[in-house]
C-alpha cells in the first residue's frame, strides 16, 4: 500500500514533466518544392474572433480562392501565440500553413527558431521589394537580424482619446500636443468624490491598460538595444524622462494608492464597460481599434488626436507607438509555395489589404494601400493613417526572446511607480542588467 | 563454501522469475515509458540548449545557474508555492475534516449540506476563478460591498499581493467537496464501539475526536495531506486565471503579460515551466524547474510518509 502510494506521488508529480519531454518531437524543413499549380488545401490560423473581423478575413480569403482556383484555404479563428507556439513545434497534418498573430514581439523569437520560413527568397522570385511595398517601422517588427520570416498584415497605431463633451465642459478647445498641455489638461478633467473620482482625467498607472511602459515611452523615441543588441533602458535619457513623467503625472492625479483602487472599478478592456467608454477617464491611450468598439458601446463623443510629446520635443507632434499582425508560413508546412500565394495576397494585394483595413478599422500596411482612395475616409481612422505613416513613430524592437525584455521594463515600472523601488537609475541599470542575462540565456 | 543446485530447481527458480517478469511487464512497460523515461529525458534536456526546433546542444550547467541565479521569478514562485502548500494544504485538510465532521453529526438535512459543499468542486476551475475575482473585485465586487457596509475594511484581494495567495485559499476551500466527502467515507467507518468504550470511561467530545476519530482516520489525512501537496504543486490554473483577469491584461491583443500579478504573488513554479518551455522557447530551463518540482514533490512526500508512518492506520 505505502509502496503503491509513493509510485502514484511520484508519477503523479512528473506528469507535467512527461507531457513536457514528449512535446519536444518537432522537426522542420525549409525547402519549399510543392507545385502551387496543382489541386491543394492549406490552412491558415489566425486569431481574430469578433463577428465583423471574421466576416472580414473570409471575405479576403474567398477573394484569394476565386484568384487561386485550386488552392483552397482552411481557415482557423481565434488562435492565441501558445496555440501557435505547440503548433509550430509538433507540426503534423493538422499543423497550419500560415500563421498570423497579434505578437509583434514575438517575431524575433519565430525568425531565430526557424519556427517561420525565411520569406526572403519568395520576395525576390516574385520580385517584391519590401522597402518599396511596405512602410519602415512595419518592416523593422516583422524581421529579425536581417532575417524575414513574417510579413506585416495591418497595422496598429496608438493615439490619444479624449472626451469631446468634458473638453467643452472643461474649456479645453483643443487635445494637448505637449505632456505639460496634456498634464494641465488631465488635472482639470479630473473630478474627486470622496476618498476617489468621479472622472479620471487620465489613467497613468502601467496597468491602466494601454498605458504601458512601452507604448508611452514611444513618444520620447527611445532606443532599446545599443548596436551590439545590448540593453540599454540606463542609457537612453527618454527611458529616465519617461517614468519621471509618469510619477509626475500619478502624483497630479491623487496618488498611486488611490489611482489603482479606482482602478480596480473598471470594466473590461475589450468590453463595453471600457472606462472611455462608461465616461470614468476623460483621456487615454489606445490603438485605432478603439473607434469603432466606442461607437459600438453606444460613445459617440470621443475624439481622436496623435498622443503628444515631450515639451522639448514638441516638432515631432504626430508620432506615435506602432504595432501590428504579423503573417509568416509555418517552417514545417509542407505546402510552402501554395502557403506563399496567399500569404503574398493578402499582404500585397492592394484592393484585399484596403477592404480588410476598413472592414476591422486597422492601419493599412503597405505604401499603396495608405494612399488608396477607397480607404475609410472617416477622420478619426485617417489620424491614425498619419501616425502610421509619421517617420518618427516607432514600435518595440524583435528580441531572440520575444517580449521578455518588455516584461522585465514593465516589471520594473510597477515597483518605481508602487514606490517600491525609488533610485530610478539603478533600476533602469538592473533592467538592462536582466535583458542582458535572457537574451544570453536565449542564445 | 557453496553448496551446488540441482539443475531441476535451477529451471523451476528461472521459470518463475520469469513468470513473475512476464506478469510484471505490463505495469514495467508503462512504467518505464511514461515515468522512467521523461523522467531521464527532462535531466537530459535540462542539461541542453534546446528550442523544440533545432537539435539539442549539450550546454552543461548553465540553465541551472540561469534558473537559481539570474531568473528573477524563480524564487517567487518557489516561496509562493511553499506558502500554498504550508497554508492551502493545512487549511483545505482542516476545513474538509471540519465539514465532514458537521455533516456526519447532522440529523436533518444532511444531504441538503452533503451537495451543497459538494456542488462547487464541480465547477470548471476557470469559470470558479473568473467569479471569485469578480465577487471579490475590491472596487465592483459584492464582497467588499457588504464588509464595507458593516465597518470591516475591505482587503484588495486579487489586487493586492498581500491579500492574493489568501484569496486563493478561500477559493480553495469554497471547492472543499472532494476531501469532505473522503472524510465523511472515514467517519462512518470509525467503530460506534470504540465511541462507547470512550463515553463510559468519561472521554468528552475533545478526547473522543483526539484519542477515537484521529487515530482510526489518520491514514486518510494522511493520504489528503500527500495528495494536497502534490496538488498544490502543481496548481497552476486557478493562479493564472486570477492574475490575468485581475490585472486586466486579458493577453489576445499582443500585449505582454505580466505573470504572476500582482507583483509576483500569485506566481506558481508549473507557470514557470509553461513560461518557460511554451512562451520563451527555452526548453532546458523549464525542466530545471520541472525537476525542482518533482524532488520538492518527493521530498514532501517522503517526509510526510517517514514521519507519520505512511497510510498505516493506529490499529493496523
Amino acid at each position: 500500500m505505502t509502496r503503491l502510494t509513493k509510485a502514484a506521488a511520484a508519477v503523479a508529480a512528473t506528469a507535467a514533466i512527461a507531457l513536457l519531454a514528449s512535446a519536444c518531437t518537432g522537426q522542420n524543413s525549409s525547402s519549399a518544392n510543392d507545385d502551387a499549380t496543382k489541386d491543394v488545401t492549406i490552412t491558415f490560423w489566425h486569431g481574430w474572433s469578433a463577428p465583423n473581423e471574421l466576416k472580414a478575413i473570409n471575405d479576403n480569403v474567398a477573394r484569394f480562392e476565386r484568384a487561386h482556383p485550386n488552392i483552397h484555404v482552411k481557415v482557423q479563428a481565434n488562435i492565441t501565440d501558445d496555440k501557435i507556439n505547440q503548433a509550430l513545434r509538433a507540426g503534423g497534418s493538422q499543423a497550419p500553413d500560415v500563421v498570423s498573430s497579434f505578437t509583434t514581439d514575438n517575431v524575433g523569437k519565430f525568425c531565430s527558431s526557424g519556427a517561420f520560413t525565411d520569406l526572403a527568397p519568395f520576395l525576390s522570385r516574385d520580385r517584391i521589394d519590401p522597402a518599396a511595398t511596405f512602410p519602415k517601422p512595419m518592416l523593422e517588427y516583422t524581421q529579425y537580424q536581417g532575417k524575414r520570416c513574417t510579413l506585416p498584415l495591418l497595422g496598429d497605431a496608438y493615439g490619444l482619446y479624449y472626451n469631446k463633451k468634458e473638453f467643452a465642459a472643461a474649456g479645453i478647445s483643443a487635445p494637448p500636443k505637449t505632456l505639460s498641455e496634456f498634464q494641465q489638461d488631465a488635472v482639470k478633467l479630473t473630478k474627486t468624490s470622496g476618498n476617489s473620482y468621479r472622472q479620471l482625467g487620465f489613467m497613468p498607472d502601467f496597468h491602466g491598460y494601454e498605458s504601458t511602459p512601452g507604448h508611452l515611452a514611444a513618444q520620447w523615441g527611445v532606443k532599446y538595444f545599443d548596436a551590439n543588441g545590448k540593453s540599454q533602458v540606463a542609457q537612453d535619457p527618454g527611458f529616465a524622462a519617461m517614468f519621471s513623467w509618469q510619477q509626475q503625472m500619478v502624483k497630479a492625479l491623487g496618488g498611486f494608492d488611490k489611482l489603482e483602487k479606482y482602478r480596480n472599478t473598471f470594466g473590461d478592456e475589450f468590453g463595453a464597460k471600457n472606462p472611455l467608454h462608461t465616461g470614468q477617464v476623460a483621456m487615454g491611450i489606445d490603438g485605432e481599434w478603439r473607434l469603432g468598439m466606442a461607437r459600438d458601446a453606444g460613445m459617440n463623443d470621443l475624439g481622436v488626436a496623435p498622443f503628444p510629446v515631450p515639451d522639448d520635443q514638441a516638432s515631432t507632434y504626430g508620432k506615435g507607438y506602432l504595432s501590428g499582425t504579423v503573417i509568416g508560413i509555418a517552417s514545417n508546412s509542407a505546402r510552402k509555395n501554395a502557403a506563399w500565394e496567399l500569404v503574398k495576397f493578402m499582404t500585397t494585394d492592394t484592393d484585399a489589404v484596403v477592404s480588410f483595413a476598413n472592414a476591422i478599422h486597422n492601419v493599412p500596411s503597405t505604401l499603396a494601400a495608405l494612399k488608396s482612395p477607397k480607404l475609410d475616409p472617416d477622420p478619426g481612422f485617417r489620424t491614425f493613417i498619419d501616425i502610421a505613416q509619421n517617420p518618427a513613430s516607432t514600435t518595440t524592437p524583435a528580441s531572440i526572446n520575444g517580449g521578455a525584455y518588455q516584461v522585465t521594463l514593465q516589471d520594473f515600472g510597477y515597483a518605481y511607480e508602487s514606490g517600491k523601488v525609488k533610485d530610478l537609475q539603478a533600476g533602469l541599470r538592473g533592467v538592462d542588467s536582466q535583458v542582458d542575462k535572457d537574451i544570453a540565456q536565449a542564445r | 563454501m557453496s553448496t551446488a543446485v540441482h539443475p531441476l530447481l535451477r529451471a523451476k527458480r528461472r521459470k518463475a522469475a520469469l513468470r513473475t517478469l512476464a506478469f510484471l511487464s505490463p505495469w514495467i512497460v508503462g512504467f518505464s515509458a511514461f515515468f522512467v523515461y521523461p523522467l531521464l529525458s527532462t535531466l537530459y534536456f535540462s542539461f541542453t540548449h534546446y528550442d523544440g526546433f533545432a537539435a539539442p546542444t549539450w550546454t552543461g550547467g548553465k540553465n541551472w545557474t540561469y534558473v537559481f541565479r539570474d531568473y528573477p521569478l524563480f524564487w517567487p514562485a518557489l516561496r509562493n508555492t511553499l506558502w500554498l502548500v504550508v497554508v492551502m494544504v493545512t487549511l483545505r485538510v482542516v476545513f474538509g475534516l471540519g465539514i465532514g465532521l458537521l455533516i456526519t453529526k447532522i440529523k436533518t438535512g444532511a444531504g441538503l449540506f452533503r451537495t451543497a459543499f459538494y456542488l462547487p468542486y464541480l465547477a470548471p476551475p476557470v469559470a470558479a476563478t473568473m467569479a471569485f475575482v469578480f465577487l471579490l473585485n475590491p472596487g465592483t465586487g459584492p464582497v467588499n460591498h457588504v464588509l464595507g457596509g458593516i465597518g470591516i475594511p475591505a482587503p484588495g484581494w486579487f489586487t493586492d499581493p498581500g491579500w492574493s495567495k489568501p484569496a486563493l485559499t478561500v477559493l480553495a476551500l469554497w471547492g472543499i467537496g472532494d476531501l469532505m466527502v473522503i472524510f465523511m467515507a472515514a467517519l462512518l467507518d470509525v467503530p460506534r464501539e470504540q465511541y462507547e468504550a470512550a463515553e463510559l470511561d468519561g472521554a468528552g467530545p475533545w478526547h473522543r475526536f483526539r484519542y477515537v476519530t484521529l487515530p482510526n482516520i489518520s491514514p486518510i489525512v494522511m493520504f489528503a495531506v500527500v495528495t494536497g501537496v502534490i496538488q498544490t504543486m502543481q496548481y497552476y490554473t486557478q493562479p493564472l486565471v486570477a492574475g490575468k483577469v485581475a490585472s486586466g491584461i486579458i493577453g489576445n491583443s499582443g500585449q505582454q503579460f505580466e505573470p504572476g500579478y500582482p507583483d509576483r504573488s500569485t506566481l506558481t513554479l508549473p507557470q514557470l515551466v509553461y513560461n518557460l518551455g511554451f512562451q520563451r522557447f527555452d526548453y532546458g530551463a523549464a525542466c530545471v524547474v520541472a525537476l525542482v518540482l518533482f524532488v520538492l514533490a518527493m521530498a514532501f512526500t517522503a517526509l510526510l510518509m517517514r514521519r507519520r508512518g505512511g497510510l498505516i492506520s493506529a490499529e493496523d
